[in-house]
């Protein structure tokens, strides 16, 4: 057990970084405390593996230090940082049963073996593999292959923390949610810390009591579920959380409000005061469940042209134009619609300024 | 989808019969032929059922050479699957080492296979061979044209030489094909250098080990031109391998039919042994009991 603190990690796979572009990681500041559940939620390329394998030392950063508690770890080979880590595909010895295949880092590590088998067994029942013990690891399904990749991570009693690299990718879907909850339950039973990178929202937004949202390189939202989806800090985070991603119209500042295409949109009191009148490009952002259509004009309403509506089932997705803009609203299934033409309105207390990309608070 | 029948489909077939026909089984009946029958000449041949076939096996130059044959085979298997696993292993696995290895490993798989005897007799001569001088000149007697021991250690530096780099590619290419993350995995459980080889890089090699050995096995057992070339079976009968005997058979004493019925129960020789240990290795490391 242990708080792991990454102390401004930068890592470059190239040997002479020339520029920016050239770093995987930029200047990674960040603390996961003990025994917490987090997720490193980002797209494909972003650097959540590269900093995953910094964490377990698969990898060495070319910057920066990793700290357990106040251990300085970044020398430490892999073998002495008492870390787990589960990668996307299950790893197994072929040749081994699932008991020796769970026994094996604790007899790496020169365990007593009364106290092996304890362990094993315990974990064997955590994940269900009991009966599977004394068959070979070889000839079983994916996602008890990959359980077992799992179970050599919780065998160790003496981990700081257990690293999940996208586990659940091979895994079919309908045992996905199985195994999710399964994780879960681990956590809290064992209470390690866990860090779960991913790319699918569903996934990281239900295992993890906190995100950090990964951005080309950088960390640019650390939060709960619930503030990622309310306050994204970064135009990105809208993006990227959320089904469909959040609304950015590009704006300028008229005292209180925020003009788009001529129109004036209120904001909350205390978003829209960008000291200074806030530099750089501004965005107003907001999510599509929170946008209100209606057939009539209201004093804060702009008008919008409705151009595609979506039926999912228990909600639609009104797609319009409001000049060059697209937005997408998303609406309970039973809304009326107001036909061709609609008048949207943006409720101050969602809507979110952005200056260059970033928050303006 | 309805079935019909169309019988003109076995049309399609036909041009692997007519190659199958001409490239293994018209070849084969003649030697079947000449097996069964003693030729004196042109049209001039009796039909004697399988006395051949009897004579050959109670020949005790043929069983002498077998026995030779098969400890030769043995102990090329015994160091060349050995040392070419040791050798890929201590490959690079990347940079500019990876060519200039493999390159260097090819060279031997290269050369004719009689050059190589040639070579190999340049360079032990005792007079002015290179290995010959050397050896001779720390004190110990080498004569491979004398001893029947030099010249059998000779013929299995030159076996080594020239085919061990062929199990060192199989068993490279085997060990390229591990993903990274068996090696990250095997690092977070703490495995030894020696844990690393035994439960990940030996069993994830156990296809191209099975396909080196029966290669190997093969190779070693049919092995003709660079003995014949060194040593030409001697000194004595030191090295004549069941191929350098039927050579002699066939071509030297011309006796035909003797050699035909050889030639069939070298071919069954190894068509059993082949079999043997495909099955035998299909199931090592797997487990399975059948």
């Amino acid at each position: 057990m242990a708080r792991i603190h990454l102390d401004r990690i930068a890592h470059s796979y190239v040997s002479k970084p020339r520029g920016e572009s050239d770093y995987a990681l930029r200047s990674i500041d960040h603390v996961w405390d003990d025994g917490g559940a987090y997720a490193l939620l980002g797209p494909s390329g972003c650097g959540k593996t590269t900093l995953l394998n910094i964490i377990s030392g698969l990898v060495q950063p070319s910057q920066g230090r990793v700290m357990f508690d106040e251990r300085d770890v970044t020398n430490l080979p892999t073998q002495q940082r008492n870390i787990a880590q589960v990668f996307q595909f299950p790893v197994i010895y072929d040749t081994m049963t699932v008991f020796d295949n769970l026994a094996f880092p604790l007899r790496n590590r020169r365990i007593d073996e009364a106290q092996v088998i304890k362990r094993v067994e315990e974990v064997a029942a955590t994940l269900e593999l009991t009966a599977d013990l004394k068959k070979r690891a070889q000839g079983l399904s994916a996602d008890a292959k990959q359980k077992i990749s799992l179970g050599r991570g919780l065998v160790r009693s003496d981990v700081a923390a257990i690293l999940f690299d996208e586990p659940l990718t091979v895994i079919d879907p309908h045992l996905k949610w199985e195994l999710r909850r399964k994780l879960k339950e681990i956590h809290e039973r064992f209470a390690l810390t866990l860090v779960y990178v991913t790319h699918d929202q569903n996934e990281a937004l239900t295992i993890a009591d906190r995100v950090a949202v990964m951005h080309e390189g950088q960390i640019v939202q650390f939060g709960t579920p619930q503030e990622l989806f309310e306050t994204p800090r970064h135009t990105f985070v809208g993006y990227f959380i959320g089904t469909p991603g959040m609304n950015f119209l590009p704006c300028t500042l008229d005292g209180g409000h925020a003009v788009v295409e001529g129109v004036q949109v209120p904001l909350a009191a205390d978003a829209a005061r960008p000291q200074n009148g806030a530099g750089g490009s501004l965005q107003i952002g907001i999510r599509p469940q929170f946008l209100k259509l209606s057939r009539a004009a209201t004093a804060s309403s702009v008008p919008v042209a409705i151009s595609t509506v979506e039926d999912l089932g228990n909600f639609k997705i009104v797609t319009a134009r409001l000049g060059a803009n697209t937005i997408k609203i998303k609406l309970p299934e039973d809304e009326e619609l107001p036909g061709e033409q609609g008048h949207l309105s943006f409720p101050p207390e969602w809507t979110r300024l952005y200056a260059d990309g970033v928050l303006v608070e | 989808m309805n079935k019909w029948e169309d019988n003109r489909a076995w049309l399609l077939v036909v041009p692997v019969f007519v190659i199958v026909a001409f490239s293994a089984i018209i070849p084969l009946m003649t030697v079947v032929n000449y097996s069964v029958q003693d030729i004196f000449g042109p049209g001039n041949r009796v039909f004697v059922g399988t006395e051949w076939f009897g004579e050959v096996l109670h020949d005790s130059r043929l069983h002498d050479a077998l026995i030779r044959q098969l400890i030769f085979s043995g102990l090329v298997l015994l160091i060349e699957i050995p040392l070419g696993i040791a050798i890929a292993l201590a490959m690079p696995a990347r940079g500019w080492g990876v060519p200039v290895s493999l390159v260097l490993l090819a060279l031997p798989l290269l050369i004719p296979w009689n050059v190589i005897g040639t070579i190999w007799i340049i360079f032990t001569r005792p007079d002015i061979g290179l290995m010959g001088v050397t050896i001779n000149t720390l004190g110990l007697d080498f004569d491979h044209t004398a001893s029947p021991f030099d010249a059998w250690v000779t013929v299995m530096l030159m076996e080594v030489w020239h085919w061990t780099p062929l199990v060192v590619l199989l068993a490279y290419a085997g060990l390229r094909a591990i993903p990274d993350a068996f090696f990250q995995a095997a690092r977070i459980d703490g495995a030894s250098a020696w844990s690393i080889f035994r439960y990940i890089q030996l069993p994830k090699m156990r296809g191209v080990l099975i396909i080196a050995l029966l290669l190997r096995f093969m190779d070693s057992f049919l092995i003709y031109a660079e003995p014949f070339v060194l040593t030409g079976g001697g000194p004595g009968n030191a090295t004549t391998f069941l191929s350098i005997y039927l050579v002699k058979l066939a071509v030297g004493q011309f006796d035909l039919g003797p050699a035909a019925a050889f030639s069939l129960i070298y071919f069954l020789i190894i068509l059993l042994l082949c079999f043997v240990f495909y099955q035998a290795l299909q199931n090592v490391g797997t487990g399975d009991k059948r």
